[in-house]
């Protein structure tokens, strides 16, 4: 692991809404290339640790390094910008619209013409859409949902909408994918082919995956590090089979 | 190749957009034909002009309402300033540009811009918050201008331009015009607006709407109305974004306001005044939310409606009403929606067949 680069480095990371701490003193990395896990009973704060990754939370305390860059001044839109894409446990998607313009909204940085360009249909409106198009097209071929297109997103079945809030993310060109829950409602069979997909994602598009999940088939199957967070506070860390045996982590999920 | 050009044309936003200019530009052929051979009554040929602005600042707001998901209660504030801007534009070049097109023109293009950068200077406190507080702000801003333009004096003669408020301070030399004059508003303005300009307007208009909703922009538009947080962490800067759907919504109406003026020779402040803000409003409403053809549908008929039914005097605003609420109650009936869904599925099948047989 060692002679892997960091792309996501937490230190000591903190937030307190009011009195109560919800995270806190959370350290851990994310390497290159990896698919690392985040795990932990309900109400840990997960989806906080997410939610500052992103910037949707400013942090209380601690430092958040992404690539070599220092998170603090940055704001939700840079954080998409310097490549951190993310997906939702309730998920959100742009429900009217379509599949397909769905996943072109994730391109929306990547596509530099104007308003007045586009109002225009100038040369550079067309080649820049078609382009994007194209390589939408082909991510909802990888995601399986090329057919459903011209569907309304909001219209999709469950499992497709988690799919489609992936390739969503992933049109916005990630270096690091952070998926809240994504095997949330599936069952054994999807989850299964979700974690091909993930694998696949992760070497196609040379990207690290940092991934909530409760499912622990999914996340001992896939993960190659995973960090346990209880009641805010980092309680173990390591590969899934320190994990499995870490007694504290036993008595967290199952109690004395 | 094949492929790309039917995602294009295949798009179901492209369906709405040939309906829309079809309508416009049958609606145009027919109307001038019917002038042209003297069957149109008068009434009616004075309000082509109106009805034209009307669907303009529909349209404006239309982007505002559904596609941006803001409720703006100032589209009259926004044609005032349009409509008063033109004038003192136009009252000002008369000597200059005398031909009318021209004139027409520059009076509209002044107008849209005043009025877009009235609607930018709204948008940015009000953009960065969630909420109704658009609703409250325009709203407020269509009164203030109402009561400005009420209290404003503008005249200029050879010396320049002279300006007073509350009460009329200017002493103009001979020669010189007033261009606006408190509660009396513009008057002796020269009608250079017509019908053809008009639908030339509401061309453009369609054109710019449509072409920005099937953009990068639109897009982000209506990733904002749908999910703020999401959309935000695509990478799109929300406050921005709705600002460019409110400032154009506010340049078209000024564009709107501004031919609406100019059809006229004398206009009142009091003439954009809540009541059409609200009317502009029901007309997008009735027409449907982000259906721009029934936008221009709805607008014609609630125009003409009023006028249609003054045979009827003190009846006809409460017929008026009971028309407005039986189109709502009836194009809401299930039946009907049934209806229309069944045929457009059927158009939809013929349409995928052509589409396997082409491929």
């Amino acid at each position: 692991m060692a002679d892997r680069k960091v792309i996501l480095d937490i230190q000591g990371l903190g937030i307190d809404f009011g009195g109560l701490t919800a995270v806190n003193d959370l350290n851990m990395q994310v390497y290159e290339g990896e698919i690392a896990g985040l795990i932990g009973p309900n109400g840990a704060g997960k989806t906080t640790v997410f939610n500052m990754l992103t910037k949707v939370y400013q942090p209380t305390r601690g430092k958040i390094f992404f690539d070599g860059m220092d998170l603090e001044k940055k704001n939700v839109v840079d954080t998409t910008k310097a490549g951190i894409a993310r997906t939702f446990q309730n998920i959100r998607l742009f429900s009217g619209l379509s599949v397909l313009d769905n996943v072109l909204t994730g391109y929306h940085n990547a596509i530099t013409y104007s308003p007045v360009e586009a109002v225009l249909r100038l040369h550079s409106y067309r080649r820049q859409e078609r382009e994007a198009r194209e390589k939408a097209l082909e991510l909802l071929d990888i995601m399986e949902l090329k057919d459903d297109a011209e569907v309304i997103a909001g219209n999709l079945p469950y499992g497709a909408q988690r799919r489609l809030e992936i390739a969503r993310a992933l049109a916005t060109g990630p270096k690091l994918l952070l998926l809240d829950e994504p095997a949330a409602g599936m069952n054994p069979q999807e989850t299964e082919e979700l974690m091909k997909m993930i694998r696949f994602i992760r070497d196609h598009f040379e990207i690290s995956v940092l991934l909530i999940e409760h499912d622990m088939k999914l996340v001992m199957g896939i993960c190659e590090r995973i960090t346990v967070l209880n009641y805010g506070m980092m309680l173990s860390q390591g590969t899934p089979e320190q994990i499995q045996a870490d007694p504290a982590v036993i008595k967290a999920y199952l109690g004395d | 190749m094949k492929n790309k050009k039917q995602l294009f044309i295949f798009d179901p936003a492209y369906r709405g957009r040939t309906a829309s200019f079809t309508l416009v530009i049958a609606a145009y052929v027919i109307l001038q034909a019917l002038r042209s051979s003297g069957n149109l009554s008068s009434l009616f040929a004075s309000l082509l002009v109106p009805v034209t602005c009307y669907i303009v600042a529909a349209i404006g707001l239309n982007l505002n309402v559904s596609v941006s998901g803001e409720l703006n209660l100032g589209q009259a504030g926004f044609m005032s300033v349009g409509a008063f801007t033109a004038v003192c534009v136009s009252g000002r070049l008369v000597a200059a540009v005398s031909a009318g097109i021209p004139r027409l023109i520059i009076s509209i293009l002044c107008g849209a811009v005043i009025a877009a950068l009235f609607g930018f200077a709204i948008g940015v406190p009000v953009l960065k918050l969630q909420g109704d507080y658009l609703a409250i702000v325009t709203l407020a801003f269509g009164q203030i201008i109402k009561s400005l333009i009420t209290n404003m004096y503008l005249g200029f003669d050879e010396n320049g331009f002279q300006f007073s408020f509350v009460e009329n301070k200017c002493s103009l030399a001979p020669g010189g015009k007033m261009l606006l004059n408190g509660p009396m508003g513009a008057t002796g303005t020269q009608r250079i607006a017509n019908f053809t300009a008009g639908t030339v307007l509401i061309i453009i208009a369609l054109i710019i709407v449509y072409n920005l909703i099937y953009s990068k922009s639109g897009r982000a538009i209506m990733a904002c109305r749908d999910n703020r947080i999401a959309a935000e962490l695509t990478g799109i800067h929300i406050a921005n974004t709705k600002m460019l759907s409110f400032v154009v919504s506010a340049g078209l109406a000024g564009a709107a306001g501004a031919l609406y003026g100019l059809n006229y020779s004398t206009l009142v402040p009091n003439k954009f005044d809540f009541n059409t803000s609200i009317l502009i409003l029901v007309y997008v409403v009735l027409g449907g939310l982000g259906n721009m053809t029934g936008t221009i549908i709805s607008t014609i008929v609630l125009v003409l409606l009023p006028e249609l039914l003054r045979s009827l005097q003190d009846y006809r605003m409460l017929i008026y009403a009971i028309v407005l609420i039986l189109i709502m109650l009836i194009t809401n009936n299930e039946k009907v929606k049934t209806m229309t869904k069944s045929l457009r599925s059927r158009f939809a099948a013929g349409r995928g067949a052509d589409k396997k047989e082409a491929a």
